[in-house]
């Protein structure tokens, strides 16, 4: 059999369990993936070859004895955010650029627990603030649909390389649309979960009020069986959920008959493309066609969400950055005293736009600006939550674009901060409410650039939005497009 | 969405090149000339386009700060791990024995 690679997570598992391919086998076709298409890409920046062997002869054992969790001898990416016991972990960043965890993430140690084989670690924009995967040290990743487009970001290496059949499913993380808009630019499925759904232990954060973590699919059921595996209470993150997880994959059951879609009318406004706003619409005459029912609703401070936004999660990653001192772990760059060493540390070792947001968080949590900025942006978060609150009380989900654009060209934004951080404008209020959404491919553009589908839930509604993105995809109304590489 | 082009954004200094001075040196980073006049435009522009929030009447409105589940789980603070001293200074930039090496903090 030829181009394992390409199969879903769904068909790998069956064909596993039937001992019809081998984990082995499956490895080694996304690997042979990986060297083939990836000097373009870049979606990896470190390739686990040998790992990634032994963890599948482990999974091969364990499928033979029976004992078959589902993502048992399943080849994942992993976004470079996760800690990874004994495998580089760079986030991107020169700063962590030979930084070797002495430990995994929980969601990376039940992964392995279940079996699952971990390919490589996936580029990012360092530190997970982008939206274009252009701020990584290691360079950008590509999107593989148009080598000359960005796969998105921050998780745009997670995105690109599920895409491109580098791996079968992967990891990102999602604090202003980092799952989300990579998924919708590469034409495959992404969820955030709710804030609390998934454990964080592990997970180098940068905005700790909003981070979450979620996986990247080919469909959306993969997506449903990888969440599964993640979610879940865990005693070393104290902010994680105790709530039961439910049987994710188990909630597809392609019946949306009744389903009230909101569809707020702040998010069909200039600045989207009509490409985009076409394909949206025509998804939602798919679900009236399926015995949903449309409901005009509104949520009147969207615009106000990404200034909001940069207030409060520059903030926050201030405060998280500021453990990166050259002293126990990462770059060192001597100095005359301390102060010094550390203040030549963190020049050296952090991108531009990290440095921006660092500043712009010191800045407003600094005195004489603390209530003018960062209370202030508190407070909208506050009207931003009340907006989806009041909303989901005539609606069961919200159907929205998942960006304005399709991927944009390389370089087009970089200069420019501010225009890439309203690439994030309709992603961005979703985190700021702690909701849960998810990207559905929902079409092409004229230039064959994905377009993506955001369905947002109410707290812990992500069985709803799985299920009706799950609806979607049965409809056959997008066909999956191979990667032109 | 407004357009931040169509404002004045780019010729208006929200911060001055003495606030971005201040700022780094609370944010522990060593910025060249260069740096400083970048990231003042930058702040500048980022900083003006947040200024649409005071559009809005927040007086009343209560911050949120976090939008977890309320409250704190409590454990047994029981060890778990075992002492493994050289896995943690493993990452470690400079060590002498089992201690992780720094410049010198006091003098005499």
């Amino acid at each position: 059999m030829t181009e394992l690679n390409r199969l879903t997570i769904t068909e790998a598992r069956d064909l596993l369990r039937k001992r019809e391919i081998s984990a082995r086998e499956l490895t080694r076709a996304c690997l042979d993936q990986i060297k083939l298409v990836d000097p373009k890409l870049n979606a990896f920046i470190t390739v686990c070859a040998r790992e990634a062997h032994a963890q599948a002869d482990a999974a091969d054992l364990r499928l033979a004895a029976g004992d078959a969790p589902a993502l048992c001898g399943i080849p994942l990416a992993i976004k470079d955010i996760y800690a990874t016991r004994g495998v580089r972990t760079t986030c991107a960043s020169k700063i962590l650029e030979n930084f070797v965890p002495p430990y995994d993430a929980t969601v990376i140690a039940n992964l392995r627990a279940n079996g699952a084989v971990f390919v490589g670690k996936a580029n990012m924009d360092e530190f997970a603030m982008g939206s274009s995967t252009e701020n990584s040290a290691f360079g950008p990743t590509r999107n593989p649909h148009h080598v000359e487009r960005v796969a998105g970001g921050s998780s745009g290496g997670s995105a690109a390389a599920v895409a491109a059949d580098e791996c079968l499913g992967s990891l990102g993380t999602d604090t202003g649309g980092s799952i989300r808009e990579p998924a919708s630019f590469c034409g495959v499925v992404g969820i955030k979960p709710t804030y609390s759904r998934v454990s964080r232990y592990g997970v180098i954060a940068y905005a700790s009020s909003l981070d979450q973590v979620g996986p990247f699919a080919k469909t959306v059921r993969d997506a449903a069986i990888i969440l599964r595996d993640l979610a879940g209470a865990d005693p070393r993150d104290s902010t994680c959920s105790a709530r039961a997880v439910p049987d994710y994959e188990a909630a597809l059951t392609g019946d949306i008959n009744g389903l009230r879609v909101g569809v707020p009318k702040e998010f069909f406004v200039r600045g989207i493309e009509p490409e985009v706003e076409q394909a949206v619409r025509a998804a939602l005459k798919s679900y009236e066609a399926m015995g949903a029912r449309m409901v005009e609703i509104s949520l009147p401070h969207t615009s106000y969400a990404v200034a909001a936004y940069y207030i409060v999660a520059t903030a926050e990653a201030s405060a998280n950055l500021a453990r990166y001192d050259g002293i126990r772990y990462g770059l060192r760059v001597e100095g005359e005293n301390n102060i010094e060493l550390y203040n030549r540390t963190r020049a050296a070792g952090f991108g531009a736009e990290v440095k921006r947001r660092i500043m712009l968080g010191s800045f407003v949590l600094s005195a004489g600006y603390y209530d003018a900025y960062y209370l202030k942006g508190q407070k909208v978060r506050t009207l931003i939550r009340r907006d989806f609150q009041r909303a989901f009380e005539n609606c069961d989900i919200i159907a929205t674009p998942v960006a304005p654009t399709t991927a944009f060209a390389l370089g087009e934004k970089v200069s420019d901060p501010l225009q890439m951080y309203l690439s994030d404008i309709f992603t961005i209020s979703v985190n700021l409410a702690g909701l849960p959404g998810i990207s559905v491919p929902c079409g092409f553009d004229t230039q064959g650039l994905p377009i993506g589908l955001q369905l947002i839930g109410p707290p812990f509604g992500e069985e709803a939005i799985l299920r009706a993105g799950d609806a979607f995809e049965r409809t056959g109304a997008v066909k999956r497009r191979a990667a032109i590489l | 969405m407004s357009d931040p082009k169509s404002t004045s954004a780019r010729e208006t200094a929200k911060i001055s090149l003495e606030q971005v001075r201040h700022v780094a040196r609370l944010a522990r980073l060593e910025l060249d000339a260069a740096d400083e006049q970048s990231l003042q435009a930058n702040l500048s522009e980022i900083l003006t386009y947040i200024d649409k929030l005071n559009e809005l009447d927040t007086t009343d409105i209560a911050p949120t700060a976090q939008v977890g589940e309320a409250g704190t789980p409590m454990r047994d603070d029981v060890v778990t791990n075992r002492p493994a001293p050289d896995e943690m200074l493993f990452n470690a930039p400079e060590r002498e024995g089992n201690f992780f090496k720094v410049p010198k903090i006091i003098e005499g």
